[in-house]
């Protein structure tokens, strides 16, 4: 058997500006992952069906407009909706400290802020995939 | 897994990709869902679609895609991409040009790695198509990762090959050199609403008659704005054409036995090559062949024969 962790990287929400969220995917690749990239502007709708049809054990969110309370748990909820529990979900942008602990608990368990040295969030994935 | 596999030919996408997920890795299990899967396949229309890097394929799978749902067929979409061969990883970005088609519960994506497979597509796709087919997608469409030398393998698998290039200088050449004139069934030069559109259209077209020999089909040569959605129409006709024409003459179920042949060739070669290089009692026998073949003990061709002497016993 040759398993490779899969991850859907995915925006969602109206910013526009994917830098961030291109030199994770790219780290993610160079850690041996298979990184399934969906671009901007993607619906909590289309998030969880692409997790589905690429059956990936990740999803990471970015987002740097503010609205990752909302965003984020909106994916998570549609996640427990359909009774997926076995995909990890990791979000990324600028969040402050006091979101931190409430996204937790929503089911985004690795919530990285500016600055997350790559390495962090690679050993972070590989220490937390669920299958 | 039967029960999977029983869910997969349901049409239940979350058991299509579980087991699309087995196929990739090699699940041990794997053999038997697939002998379940077989039943139910052999049906689906497939079409491949390869051409040079950043021709549009992409963009262009997206909007054949659409005008398969409007003509009331259910669609999947196998999109390959390059796996790095330094970390294993790989990064798939075809999906970016697929958004729209992503909420369509008529269209199932899966975007896989080439997993260190040369010619332009990935171990697992025969497995992939035979699931998708099974579970009840008429048309399947192939994308193959951006092409630059010989990666033809696409007609191994195909009905339909379309082999995509854009306008712009050399772009022609660069395909004949590629080895991809050969291969299509259909030219499309997309990214029509770019300059030198006439041009390049020109200096197929003449590259396919100095080849053309009466009694033969021509290769349509199509333009297409992917972007403008431009095209696609006609596009999508010539396809059915050609499928047409391979119903008409007969030679449809050569195609069919062409891709089994091929699936064979691709699980020995799997089997083998894991046999040799991964299981115990000869991972061991293949490191002491290298270090004689370093010392010049014996040599690289003599050490081969020694392990298919070894197999065949
Ligand atoms: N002008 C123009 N640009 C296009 C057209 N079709 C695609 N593009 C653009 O060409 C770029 C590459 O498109 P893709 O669809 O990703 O090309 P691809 O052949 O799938 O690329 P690879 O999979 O990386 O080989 C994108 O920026 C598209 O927006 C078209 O008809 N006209
Ligand atoms: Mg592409």
């Amino acid at each position: 058997m040759m398993k490779k962790i899969r991850v859907l990287v995915a925006k969602p929400g109206l910013d526009g500006h994917d830098r961030g969220a291109k030199v994770v995917a790219r780290a993610l690749r160079d850690a041996g992952m298979e990184v399934i990239y969906t671009g901007l502007h993607q619906t909590a709708d289309m998030i969880v069906n692409s997790a589905i049809q690429e059956d990936v054990d990740v999803i990471g969110l970015s987002l740097l407009s503010g609205a990752h309370m909302t965003l984020f748990t909106d994916v998570t909820n549609l996640l427990k909706e359909k009774g997926i529990d076995d995909i990890l979900v990791v979000g990324g942008g600028i969040i402050p400290e006091e979101d931190i602990a409430p996204l937790r608990e929503a089911g985004i368990t690795g919530v990285f802020g500016p600055g997350t040295p790559l390495e962090g969030i690679v050993d972070f994935i590989k220490g937390n995939v669920k299958r | 897994m039967k029960d999977l596999a029983e869910r997969a030919v349901a049409g239940d996408d979350r058991a299509v990709a579980r087991l699309i997920t087995y196929a990739e890795n090699g699940h041990p299990d794997l053999h038997e869902a697939m002998r379940a899967i077989h039943c139910h396949g052999g049906k689906a229309q497939v079409i491949g679609i390869t051409g040079v890097m950043g021709a549009g394929k992409s963009t262009l799978v997206s909007e054949i895609a659409l005008e398969y749902r409007k003509r009331g067929k259910k669609v999947g979409i196998i999109a390959i991409d390059p796996t790095s061969p330094f970390s294993g990883g790989a990064l798939l970005g075809d999906r970016i040009r697929m958004s729209r088609l992503t909420i369509d519960p008529g269209i199932f994506i899966r975007s896989m790695g080439t997993r260190g497979m040369l010619g332009g597509l990935t171990g697992a796709v025969y497995d992939v198509m035979e699931i998708l087919d099974a579970s009840g997608k008429d048309v399947i469409i192939v994308e193959t990762v951006g092409v630059g030398q010989a990666e033809v393998d696409i007609i191994k698998i195909a009905d339909t090959t379309l082999v995509v290039i854009v306008p712009g200088l050399g772009d022609s050449v660069q395909a004949i050199k590629a080895g991809l004139m050969e291969i299509a069934d259909i030219f499309v030069v997309n990214k029509a609403d770019t300059p030198g559109i006439e041009r390049t259209m020109a200096e197929i077209e003449s590259m396919i008659d100095l080849g053309y020999r009466p009694g033969m089909r021509k290769t349509p040569v199509m333009a297409t704005s992917a972007r403008e959605c431009r095209g696609i129409i006609e596009l999508v006709d010539s396809i059915q054409e050609h499928r047409f024409f391979l119903e008409s003459s007969g030679s449809l179920p050569d195609y069919l036995r062409k891709r089994y042949e091929a699936e064979i060739v691709e699980i020995i070669h799997k089997r083998l090559m894991t046999m040799i290089f991964d299981e115990k009692v000869f991972k061991e026998k293949v490191k002491g062949l290298i270090s004689r073949i370093e010392t010049k003990e014996t040599d690289p061709y003599s050490a081969a024969e020694e392990i298919l002497a070894e197999l065949l016993k």
